[in-house]
């Protein structure tokens, strides 16, 4: 396989007390599906915002794409080419679903105040181009035909998938996905997989947290094993499916 | 010709007409009585800065109770340099611009330190700042005299252009024209641009982003926008609008003081944009107007509408006024919550949260 795009090494994040992460290494090769699982309160999401700049982490790297990116910006990281969706949905709920993935645009895009007033033909042809790649968007995760609804009216599931389409908006290299089947039922996981498919298939890695088993087994190439913050396995799901610290830490047996 | 080239031909009808309404207005004004071509200048004034704070509020979702600030830094940038106070007399071409820069200034000064601040805390702390200023400009007549303190500035100059002077009257085939007239049309093609530059704003990518941060902002950030950058950026155009209209405020009266921008002043244009619709650029127009012209309809009607009925007066027009304003604000909040002509993301916004309070409440 191909070279790492994402390497984290010794990365650590404690809030008061709690010890969210805790010397967690791992990393991500361009091109693959890469799992994060770990019962609840695990570290997962504590990983994800630590690497896309919501939080500094307290120790580690990461590099991305050869890149060191430690303690950038949330925004800074969006430009370096990292996208992500949220656990707990956070479209632009009062916006129609076209706005939301136009807004994603925004880091790839460059009018300011001076072209937004004048109009010039640059500007115009940005616009028609953003417009143009946000309808292509959600076409392509199936949600075409709510363009114009807001983001916060749209069923469950169409908003998962709309975050998903603004993040692609931002043209990125790793996608991360932070439990998108929460909330779906078993057609539209599938729908879900077969769109994460084609998502690694058009050329973007994605780091996918996910509890849905099934959905994981199927879809990771490898998967990290996260337990009160840290690295408890790592490999291809069938192996570490077997694993029995994997095991434990799900059903919680006692050592 | 078909339905669309109809339509289009009907349009530019529409604009067309309210264009040469707008452009004889002030004769028909004149006729009524010559205090309301100056009324209307006034009311284009608060339009001017609705449209502005309507950026920073409606646009971006920074509430700012201290907005005065910036109409005051604009009418005595105006003030100073043209003016006998320091003996400069600068055209106002050159002025508004600069005072235009130095409200923006003064808008990111303060954006910066209140960015990490919403809602309630940003709005005490802009209201602090707004009256910071204006403690300023009351008490910077000493050491050294800048601002000549609660005197105020006065005999400042009015816009000129070559010869023209906007402070007299002159005849133009046969009519007379005067000052406020004058004002009137600049004002209204300033108005215009405003409006121009706001609904651009607001359909740009720029517009785009501060309705993401307005919504969420670490969604905004996660989907790579500045958020620093984008609210100075509010922040700033929002003040430079206010800047504007200061200096065409300080020409206009001829004099300004302290007491011009006080706090009730910022209240006064927060409520224009909340009546008339939050983010909705006509809305905010049309809540500039209602809030600018009624108290002044009232003021001439009810003097003698109460003579007329009771033989004196009863309620001093004054007080009815705040009475008046203060019920249709309640009035509007209960049934119009949005506004009066609500921008559709408010509209929804206040939809949700009304199934969301719903829900609770079954629940
Ligand atoms: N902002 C925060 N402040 C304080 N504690 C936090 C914060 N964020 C996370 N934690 C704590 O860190 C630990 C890891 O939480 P995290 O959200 O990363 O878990 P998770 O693996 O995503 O769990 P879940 O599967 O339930 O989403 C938990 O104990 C959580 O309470
Ligand atoms: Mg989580």
């Amino acid at each position: 396989m191909s070279e790492p795009l994402v390497e984290a090494g010794g990365i650590g994040k404690r809030f008061g007390g709690v010890r969210a992460l805790d010397g967690v290494a791992f990393s991500i090769r361009a091109g693959e599906i890469y799992g994060l699982i770990g019962p609840n309160g695990a570290g997962k999401t504590t990983l994800f915002n630590v690497l896309t700049g919501i939080y500094a982490p307290d120790t580690g790297r990461f590099t991305f794409g050869g890149r060191d990116i430690t303690g950038l910006k949330s925004h800074e990281v969006a430009a370096a080419g990292i996208a992500r969706t949220f656990q707990n949905i956070r479209l632009f709920a009062n916006l129609s679903a076209l706005e939301n993935v136009m807004i994603g645009r925004h880091v790839r895009t460059r009018a300011g105040v001076l072209g937004a007033v004048l109009r010039n033909k640059a500007t115009l042809a940005e616009e028609a181009g953003i417009e143009k790649r946000a309808l292509e968007l959600l076409d392509y995760v199936g949600i075409a035909a709510r363009a114009n609804d807001a983001a916060g009216s749209l069923p469950y599931g169409d908003q998962r998938r709309l975050e998903i389409a603004r993040a692609l908006a931002t043209d990125p290299k790793l996608l991360a996905l932070d439990e998108p089947a929460a909330g779906m039922n078993a057609s539209e996981t599938v729908a879900l997989r077969k769109l994460l498919e084609r998502i690694r298939a058009d050329g973007t890695t994605i780091l996918l947290i996910e509890h849905d088993m099934k959905l994981v087994m199927k879809v990771c190439d490898r998967v990290l094993v996260l337990d009160y913050g840290e690295k408890i396995a790592e490999g291809v799901p069938a192996e570490v499916q077997k694993d029995p610290k994997v095991i434990e830490a799900y059903l919680g047996t006692p050592a | 010709m078909n339905v669309l080239q109809q339509n289009r031909a009907a349009r530019w009808g529409a604009v067309a007409l309210i264009g040469i309404v707008l452009i004889a207005l002030p004769f028909a004004l004149s006729q009524v009585g010559t205090a309301w071509v100056r009324i209307t200048n006034l009311a284009i004034l608060f339009t001017l800065l609705a449209l502005g704070l309507n950026i920073v509020v409606g646009f971006a979702g920074l509430l700012d109770l201290g907005y005065v600030a910036f109409y005051a830094v604009g009418a005595y940038a105006y003030a100073l340099l043209a003016s006998p106070h320091f003996g400069l007399h600068l055209p106002f071409w050159v002025i508004l611009p600069i005072g235009a820069a130095t409200a923006a200034l003064f808008g990111l000064l303060l954006g910066a330190p209140t960015l990490k601040l919403r809602g309630d805390y940003l709005a005490i702390v802009t209201l602090g700042f707004g009256e910071i200023i204006r403690i300023f400009l009351n008490n910077l007549s000493r050491p050294v005299n800048i601002t000549n303190g609660p005197q105020g500035i006065a005999g400042i100059d009015p816009f000129r252009i070559g010869s023209l002077s906007f402070a007299k009257t002159d005849t133009f085939l046969g009519a007379a024209i005067s000052g406020p007239m004058k004002y009137y049309w600049l004002l209204l093609a300033v108005l215009v641009a405003v409006i121009a530059i706001n609904l651009r704003l607001q359909n740009s990518r720029i517009g785009r982003a501060w309705e993401a941060v307005r919504e969420d902002e670490t969604a905004a950030r996660a989907m790579g926008i500045d958020t620093t950058k984008i609210k100075l950026l509010a922040f700033a155009m929002g003040a430079s609008f206010g800047g504007v209209a200061g200096g065409m405020f300080a020409a206009i009266q001829g004099f300004i003081s302290p007491e011009s921008f006080v706090f009730v002043e910022s209240v006064m244009v927060v409520s224009m944009v909340v009546l008339g619709g939050m983010g909705n650029i006509w809305g905010v127009i049309l809540g500039a107007m209602l809030l600018s012209f009624v108290p002044e309809v009232l003021r001439y009607t009810v003097e003698p509408l109460q003579k007329a009925a009771f033989g004196r007066m009863i309620v001093e027009p004054e007080v009815l006024r705040m009475l008046i304003f203060g019920f249709a604000l309640v009035l509007v909040m209960l049934f119009r919550p949005a506004g009066l002509l609500p921008s559709a993301v408010r509209k929804r916004e206040l939809a949700a949260r009304g199934e969301g309070e719903l829900a609770e409440r079954k629940a």
